[in-house]
């Protein structure tokens, strides 16, 4: 292959955390602020953060899907911290502060991500597995596995797992 | 220094100083200079970081009454 100038990021959003998923469009967005052409990889527990707040997956779901549609937390506001979650104090907690820093929320993030062309893609493996559908997750995604990850790796000089 | 737009970063929290930069900057033509003005302590090394990632040129960088103030040529 010629020599090229790599100029992609991209990243894996495994874990949906609150604290977790804050660093990733932190980092997302400001790579996207430098030039550079970033991709995000939502998996497992990631694909929470993508998840729309009021929307049922529809009747055809499996008993185990339908618990995992029930217990799994929808969307940024229902996210949990990592560490400290006190039952959900801590995100409560956590939230007040970023405001008074003003520090913009998890929800203002993806939208600037998308704003700023950052290419948001959600696993199908694991949207199969965990049982989430398509009209489940926001508008303005892309739909993909492991390849199409790996071959954007190639392009990119920062990869993340988060 | 003269500018040809003034950024207003005041208050705004890592990563929106950059974020907003670059939107702005998008907007310029090459030669002409962006003032920000940042008040988050980590932009006095992002923004010159910025500047130099994305090609641009950080020509001034002052700091008065604890407002960070830089001055960018468009490259």
């Amino acid at each position: 292959m010629a020599e090229e100038e790599k100029n992609g990021t991209t990243m894996i959003v495994f874990d949906g955390d609150l604290d977790k998923a804050m660093a990733s469009f932190i980092i997302a967005t400001g790579a996207a602020a430098m030039g550079k052409q970033v991709t995000m990889f939502f998996t497992f527990w990631g694909l929470n953060v993508l998840r729309k707040e009021n929307v049922q997956g529809g009747s055809d779901k499996k008993f185990m899907e339908k618990m995992f549609e029930k217990i799994m937390p929808r969307g940024p506001e229902k996210l949990s911290l990592s560490k400290m979650n006190f039952g959900g104090m801590g995100p409560k907690m956590m939230k007040k502060m970023m405001k008074n820093h003003n520090v913009s929320s998890l929800q203002e993030m993806i939208e600037m991500a998308q704003e700023l062309d950052i290419k948001m893609v959600a696993c199908t493996m694991s949207m199969d597995v965990m049982g989430l559908k398509e009209e489940e997750l926001i508008d303005g995604l892309e739909y993909a596995g492991v390849a199409s990850y790996l071959s954007e790796a190639e392009h990119s000089n920062l990869n993340l797992f988060i | 220094m003269e500018s040809n737009k003034v950024l207003n970063a005041e208050g705004l929290a890592c990563p929106m100083p950059v974020v907003k930069a670059k939107k702005e900057i998008d907007n310029l033509n090459a030669g002409d200079i962006l003032e920000i003005h940042a008040t988050d302590k980590g932009a006095a090394s992002d923004i010159p970081a910025w500047t130099k990632s994305s090609g641009h040129e950080l020509v001034q960088q002052d700091e008065e009454n604890d407002i960070l103030k830089f001055w960018i040529k468009k490259a």
